[in-house]
């Protein structure tokens, strides 16, 4: 079943043309992952389908509806929840108090700020802390409780890993397949190759705002993400083969 | 013994103070709105109240009942359509709107109520009444009372912020609105809802001036604005709490100002003012900067 579907979607910043023509679906139970270099436009699209950002055209079709006008708190109670880039927390607010802010209009299902205190066991005793003082690994956990707690049907996940020391992002990717099994989609922005081909069932490669590549991991192999992730060509990157850290990498 | 009369003035007058500049800072803080008809819509609640009682009336400490919810309605409907227009276009914006606002209703006062002083509740005993401490202190009923109003409005609001949905949704949407909406709320309603407390406190500010001195359709700019603007600012903006310790600093200064030379009251407030602003601009209880 789709869940959620872009079709020729068409961004801009003021003259930049962020998103050209960008069109993917993503079916119930997916992960799917947005790959590419910065200013390939994944944050963009990650934004438009949480609705933080205008589209110039294209469509945003979520559980069979249009939602490309609808205001992003409607989305939000609808079922897209969103871990934004930079964590964007509340930073005078408790670890508690972040959560409950998730909360305020969830919807019914699993997970609780109680699930979420299961999950990572660490919260509980630092509830009444502020999250300001806690460490990047941490915000990034309350990031995330805080979107769970609203039971989203599809989970966007911006640069899980941006700022974070490859150890915690190892340790927090850990949790996706318990968070997974409670019925939740997830579409995530991943600058990190190879830790997107490990997690993802579906990869799109986007370059300066255009599709490259898209395919399940075992479809692609590591020249063809390449090629599409830094845009060379055919032939060039043929030489290239095995010799990068990003080949090396996948 | 008149020194220590004029300080024991200048900290309850602190609490009228405090009463002026807290809707101020509420809304400074949560949408960074600084709205220049505040202290016009504190006059328009004093003249609310002038007509409430007029016609039903009831007693002039009662007609708040009445004058409040009116004002809170007022701050929802003006918050989600005025002034959240002018947020959409930019902050700089909201302060020629809230300018222009200001304008309006002063206009709006001289030409359908009139260009008279008007006070309320003359002949309450509230008013004209006073404890007498000493034969040199006497603390006037109206003072202590609006004193008390001001403490409990402000720890109200700080109960209110701290512990119930909507206070957390306000300062969750105060730190970072675009991450508020992710969350699923409407910014513009939780906005829409800090500006009806702060309307509502700047009713309560209009009812407690107009008891305690006269207005006319100019007061809210010409002294209800400035003295809250030198109260946020002395205790520090975005501060509740700040709110009091500055109306407090401000009107010691007046006083003791007053027992320099009767004319020096407002000047005095005003050196104070600046010196804050040179000195300590993050205010008095501001902690950092």
């Amino acid at each position: 079943m789709t869940l959620l579907e872009v079709r020729d979607l068409t961004v801009h910043h003021g003259q930049l043309k962020a998103l050209d023509q960008v069109s993917f679906a993503v079916q119930a139970g997916e992960v799917y992952a947005i790959i590419g270099a910065n200013g390939a436009g994944k944050s963009t699209l990650l934004r438009t389908i949480s609705g933080l950002n205008q589209p110039t055209s294209g469509t945003i079709t979520f559980d069979g509806k249009d939602v490309t006008r609808l205001r992003p708190e409607r989305r939000a109670t609808a079922g897209l929840g969103m871990v934004p880039e930079g964590r964007r927390l509340f930073p005078s607010l408790t670890l508690e108090e972040n959560l409950r802010v998730g909360a305020s209009y969830a919807r019914p299902g699993h997970w609780n700020i109680e699930r979420v205190y299961e999950l990572f066991d660490w919260m509980r005793e630092r509830r009444n802390q502020r999250t300001a003082q806690m460490s990047g690994g941490e915000q990034q956990a309350v990031a995330i409780g805080r979107a769970l707690v609203a039971n989203p049907r599809v989970l966007l996940v911006d640069e899980l890993s941006l700022g974070l020391a490859p150890v915690v992002v190892q340790r927090i990717y850990a949790m996706l397949p318990q968070i997974l099994a409670t019925g939740i989609t997830a579409l995530i922005v991943e600058q990190d190759v190879s830790q997107a081909l490990r997690v993802a069932t579906h990869i799109h490669c986007l370059l300066e705002g255009r599709t490259t590549l898209q395919g399940t991991p075992a479809d692609v192999t590591a020249a063809q993400v390449e090629a599409a992730y830094f845009g060379l060509a055919k032939q060039e990157s043929l030489l290239w083969t095995g010799s990068t850290p990003l080949s090396r990498a996948c | 013994m008149d020194w220590v009369n004029a300080i024991i003035q200048g900290v309850l007058t602190g609490g009228l103070y405090a009463l002026f500049a807290c809707g101020l800072s509420l809304m400074f803080g949560v949408m960074k709105v600084v709205n220049l008809a505040h202290g016009d819509l504190a006059v328009v609640g004093g003249f609310i109240a002038l007509g409430v009682i007029a016609v039903t009336h009831v007693p002039v400490l009662a007609s708040f009942l009445i004058v409040v919810p009116l004002m809170a309605i007022l701050g929802y409907v003006l918050q989600r359509t005025v002034i959240q227009a002018a947020l959409n276009r930019s902050i700089l914006t909201t302060l020629l709107v809230t300018f222009g606002l200001s304008v309006v209703i002063e206009n709006g006062l001289l030409q359908f109520v009139n260009a008279d002083y008007h006070s309320l509740g003359v002949n309450n005993v509230i008013v004209s009444g006073s404890f007498n401490v000493s034969s040199q202190i006497q603390l006037p009923y109206l003072l202590v009372l609006v004193f008390a109003v001001a403490v409990v409005v402000l720890l109200g609001l700080q109960y209110f912020l701290s512990r119930s949905r909507y206070g957390r949704m306000i300062r969750a949407v105060a730190d970072d609105k675009e991450a508020a909406q992710l969350s699923g709320i409407d910014y513009r309603h939780v906005f829409g809802i800090a500006a009806a407390i702060a309307f509502a406190t700047a009713a309560l500010a209009g009812i407690a001036y107009g008891m305690y001195s006269t207005f006319d359709f100019t007061t809210g700019s010409d002294t209800i604005l400035l003295f809250a603007f030198a109260a946020v600012v002395i205790g520090g903006l975005g501060s509740l709490w700040g709110t009091l310790v500055g109306g407090i600093v401000l009107g010691v200064a007046q006083e003791i100002g007053a027992q320099i030379n009767t004319s020096d009251q407002l000047l005095a407030g005003y050196i104070v003012f600046l010196a804050v602003l040179v000195l300590r601009p993050q205010g008095l209880t501001a902690r950092r900067a």
